[in-house]
């Protein structure tokens, strides 16, 4: 076991950790917005997956393009639930949220079971890969990576440079105050949940194009979500990338050490200790 | 104890054990209308666990506040425990379950001391996780059989006069085991401690100020309400003979334990009660109900008792907090003292 | 009830810092067993933070808090009660779900004497009546209006049979008819021999109730004395100089 070796996980590690933590986004940006704390951001993960096995195999579309309309879905998807469920208890104490939340993800988890099945399921994306240095990189990661820059840069322009996104940027710093300049705090939070699940979808997209997955693998990914999120502070969308890519990295190197059947205790560990020692996480909370 | 001298306290005992012993009833050809004794027998003993779990559940839940979304992980621990022990060493299973119980006990207690300084959905996720890693760890724990899990060699049924008694003696322990949890859970609520408890739900820091010790109280809440699944854990595994952790420590019959609650009204006695019996029910009617088809499109409502789950958790938590016992309770204040 | 000390509290140079802000700057007060012991200020002072460090909610960063004779600095919420200290809220926190009757016996089972329930149901109705609540025991404290809610909050405090009583604007959001009401229940205490420190603002009756009063403006002590002294005191005049009202109160001489 060389360098090599060691280079070539960390570079898997950074990859996926990228991809980790757009999905962390989504989860960190509803909870700073809202306080709420989204237990459907799992199911959200395996709907993104879900709609590009759905597009590439029942209609034959590019997978990359279906990605696009899982961005659209998920941002659709995501208002639709703020005010299904969370809206009448926005107010009430974190754990109504919470409970909430879960409904839906019962609900979201349980129909998928119902239509797909609990049998794994892939699609087929055939691209060229790179040789860098001793190590060689699939098509797939690059592409993937790329669209996850993409998406991210798009989501900083949105939130530092247009108006709405101030606007959510105020609402999540000041609610009240907000609506005191005017802005429609539920329509501000609704657009700030389809954000957080529409980063939640596409990273599923991603994801499916790298790897199997199922209906139950949106609770794998809702896991490695939270872990990120409380390594990176909760409320913190750059904490949660940079936690995305350390949590990745981390994920990678270990599989070299210990049988991959591990990495999930490590995780779960990491997580529970992270609670109880630093709650505002590595980078500090918002 | 004062809960002795309630009408309600042996009536809600009364009414749970006399369902529980139809199935013997109709054995004994006491009541020949009923013809189904065997199956009958199964889906109560199932029945009976999941209103233990309930009713465990909403100790630290419905009483304390505190939302245990991996209470499953005391089942599992059980479970684990007493097998381990009845296979090994031959310890009879009873005895395996009290010891099974107790060390579920002792493991809340020591993850319960910092966990429990969580507030809110911070200790409800810490609680997903424990049983997560719990599950992980059993996964690659060899002595345990690691991802297979164990199973009983038949010879061990034999101790107890065959397959067929060792399954009357589960069914009995488990009638056992959740009358104690039911009457556990009705002399917290009338007790000293009760009173403490809910005061830390409405408000810890206010609590704290009229004199209460959360952080103890919290604990010693959790422990008690870890023993009485891993009792039902216990019984559940040495009657199927076989453990894996997969099934030891499902999430999903966990939080199927807190939609029961809320269901049926967290913070009462009989709420997890009726939750369990309405939520079991439902799941029945929709596993056994025919596949439906809508032009091309079967659609099997085997699996759709998730979607259920979630709708009716939903309902609950937007509309009727409270839920079904909760609700009567703040609706008609009469009832009040009889339907705890 | 009587302590047998001639100080019921000591509060020695406390400082209690919150980041940046200075909430108390080495405050010193003494307090006599019986007396009823006003504490005013403008908005912000400091004087709910004094409450807070006193009970244990929060140590100081500095100082020492010496409750008959003993040391209780930083002692915990739980600890300072069971010693005889029992506090009510500047924004009542009732225990919502449970009935006024329930309320009040978490008080008496957890307060000083540490009563088991039945005993303690009893000191609960006792209290009840006492501060006039009886016929509201089976209401959800949720459902209580403000007034109702106060009272309940003094009754939860009282139930613990304390030594010392923390009053935290306990007069605030009353009508004239309500306020006469609760300086009646807060003399009856004071009869029954316990301790009183009460923060108030509405004047003339911390003025007319109080033995003592102590002035606290950005954390700092600016007056103590008898209230025809503080009233009087030029300084406390001019840190209500925002709050025109109590000025014009002090020049027309408070009372």
């Amino acid at each position: 076991m060389g360098l090599s070796t060691l280079f070539a996980s960390s570079i898997d590690g950074l990859t996926l950790g990228f991809i980790y933590g757009l999905a962390a986004m989504g989860l960190t940006l509803i909870f700073g917005v809202m306080r709420v704390i989204n237990l459907a951001h799992g199911p959200v993960i395996m709907l993104g997956m879900y709609t590009v096995f759905v597009l590439t195999t029942e209609m034959g579309m590019n997978p990359y393009l279906a990605i696009v309309l899982a961005v659209v879905l998920g941002l659709l998807l995501g208002v639709v639930m703020y005010f299904i469920a969370v809206h009448k208890v926005i107010n009430a104490p974190e754990l109504t949220t919470l409970l909430a939340t879960f409904a839906v993800n019962l609900m979201i988890v349980g129909t998928a079971t119902v239509i797909f099945t609990t049998t794994p399921h892939a699609i087929d994306v055939q691209l060229p890969s790179f040789q860098v240095g001793p190590t060689t990189i699939l098509g797939t990661r690059i592409v993937a990576v790329l669209i996850a820059g993409i998406v991210t840069a798009a989501l900083y322009y949105f939130l530092y440079r247009t108006r709405t996104g101030k606007s959510i940027r105020a609402v999540a710093n000041n609610r009240a105050g907000a609506e005191l300049m005017g802005i429609n705090s539920s329509v501000i939070l609704g657009l700030s949940f389809g954000l957080g699940t529409m980063l939640a979808a596409v990273s599923g997209g991603l994801i499916s194009t790298l790897f199997a997955f199922s209906v139950l693998s949106g609770s794998v990914y809702e896991t490695k979500s939270f872990v990120i999120v409380v390594l990176g502070g909760l409320g913190n969308p750059t904490g949660a990338l940079l936690g995305g890519i350390v949590l990745g990295v981390l994920e990678a190197i270990t599989t070299i050490f210990m049988p991959v059947a591990w990495v999930p205790v490590i995780e779960y560990v990491i997580f529970v200790l992270i609670l109880l020692v630093r709650p505002t996480g590595l980078f500090g909370a918002r | 104890m004062r809960s002795f001298r309630n009408l309600s306290f042996w009536l809600i005992l009364l009414v749970v054990a006399l369902v529980a012993l139809l199935p013997t009833l109709a054995d004994s050809a006491a009541l020949p209308f009923l013809t189904n004794a065997a199956t009958m027998r199964e889906n109560l003993f199932l029945l009976l666990m999941l209103v233990t779990l309930a009713s465990s559940i909403n100790i630290i839940m419905g009483y304390t506040g505190y939302v245990s979304f991996g209470h499953i992980v005391f089942f599992g621990l059980g479970g684990y425990f007493a097998f381990y022990l009845v296979q090994t060493y031959s310890v009879n299973v009873l005895l395996a379950a009290l010891a099974g119980g107790i060390g579920a006990s002792l493991i809340a207690t020591l993850i319960g001391i910092p966990v429990l300084r969580l507030r809110g959905a911070y200790f409800a996720l810490a609680t997903i996780g424990i049983n997560e890693a719990m599950r992980a760890f059993m996964n690659n724990f060899d002595p345990f059989g690691g991802a297979l899990g164990m199973f009983f060699n038949y010879a061990v049924y034999d101790s107890y006069g065959g397959a067929k008694n060792a399954g009357e003696l589960a069914y009995y322990a488990m009638i056992a085991v959740t009358l104690a949890t039911i009457a556990t859970s009705f002399l917290i609520k009338k007790s000293k401690f009760g009173l403490g408890l809910l005061a830390i739900r409405e408000d810890q820091d206010a609590s704290q100020v009229l004199g209460i010790d959360p952080a103890r109280a919290k604990v010693i809440a959790y422990a008690i309400s870890a023993f009485f699944p891993a009792l039902a854990g216990a019984i559940f595994f040495f009657k199927n003979g076989i453990i894996e952790p997969g099934i030891a420590f499902d999430l999903q019959r966990s939080i199927e334990g807190l939609v029961m609650v809320m269901l049926g009204g967290y913070g009462t006695v009989t709420g997890p009660i009726v939750g369990a019996v309405v939520y079991d029910r439902l799941r029945s009617a929709l596993i056994t109900s025919p596949p439906i088809t809508l032009g091309s499109l079967t659609v099997n409502l085997s699996n759709f008792h998730l979607v259920v789950a979630g709708i009716l958790l939903l309902l609950v938590v937007l509309f009727v907090t409270a839920g079904f016992v909760g609700w009567l309770r703040n609706r008609f204040p009469a009832v009040r003292r009889f339907l705890e | 009830m009587t302590a047998s000390h001639s100080k019921i509290l000591q509060v020695d140079n406390v400082s209690k810092r919150f980041g940046g802000l200075l909430a108390l700057d080495r405050v010193s007060l003494t307090v006599a067993p019986g007396e009823i012991f006003g504490i005013i200020g403008p908005n912000g002072a400091g004087k709910t933070t004094l409450f807070n460090v006193i009970n244990g909610v929060y140590p100081p960063q500095q100082g020492r808090i010496t409750f008959r004779g003993e040391d209780i600095t930083g002692l915990s919420p739980f600890k300072a009660s069971h010693r005889g200290i029992a506090r009510t809220h500047q924004v009542v926190r009732p225990l919502g779900e449970l009935t006024v009757r329930e309320n009040v016996t978490v008080g008496a089972c957890y307060g000083r004497e540490n009563l088991p329930l039945e005993k303690a149901e009893q000191v609960a109705d006792e209290v009840l009546d006492f501060v006039g609540l009886t016929a509201r025991k089976d209401m959800l404290a949720s459902k209580l209006n403000v007034a109702q809610k106060k009272r309940l909050e003094m009754a939860r405090a009282l139930a613990a049979r304390p030594i010392l009583l923390l009053l935290d604007e306990v007069l605030a959001g009353l009508n004239p008819q309500e306020v006469a009401d609760m300086l009646t229940v807060i003399r009856k205490i004071r009869d029954q021999d316990v301790t009183i420190i009460m923060i108030e603002h509405l004047m003339h009756a911390v003025m007319n109730l109080s033995d003592r009063v102590f002035v606290l403006d950005y954390g700092a002590k600016i007056a103590e004395g008898t209230p025809q002294e503080v009233s009087n005191d030029p300084r406390v005049i001019e840190a209500y100089l925002g709050d025109p009202q109590v000025a014009r109160r002090f020049m027309e001489g408070a009372g």
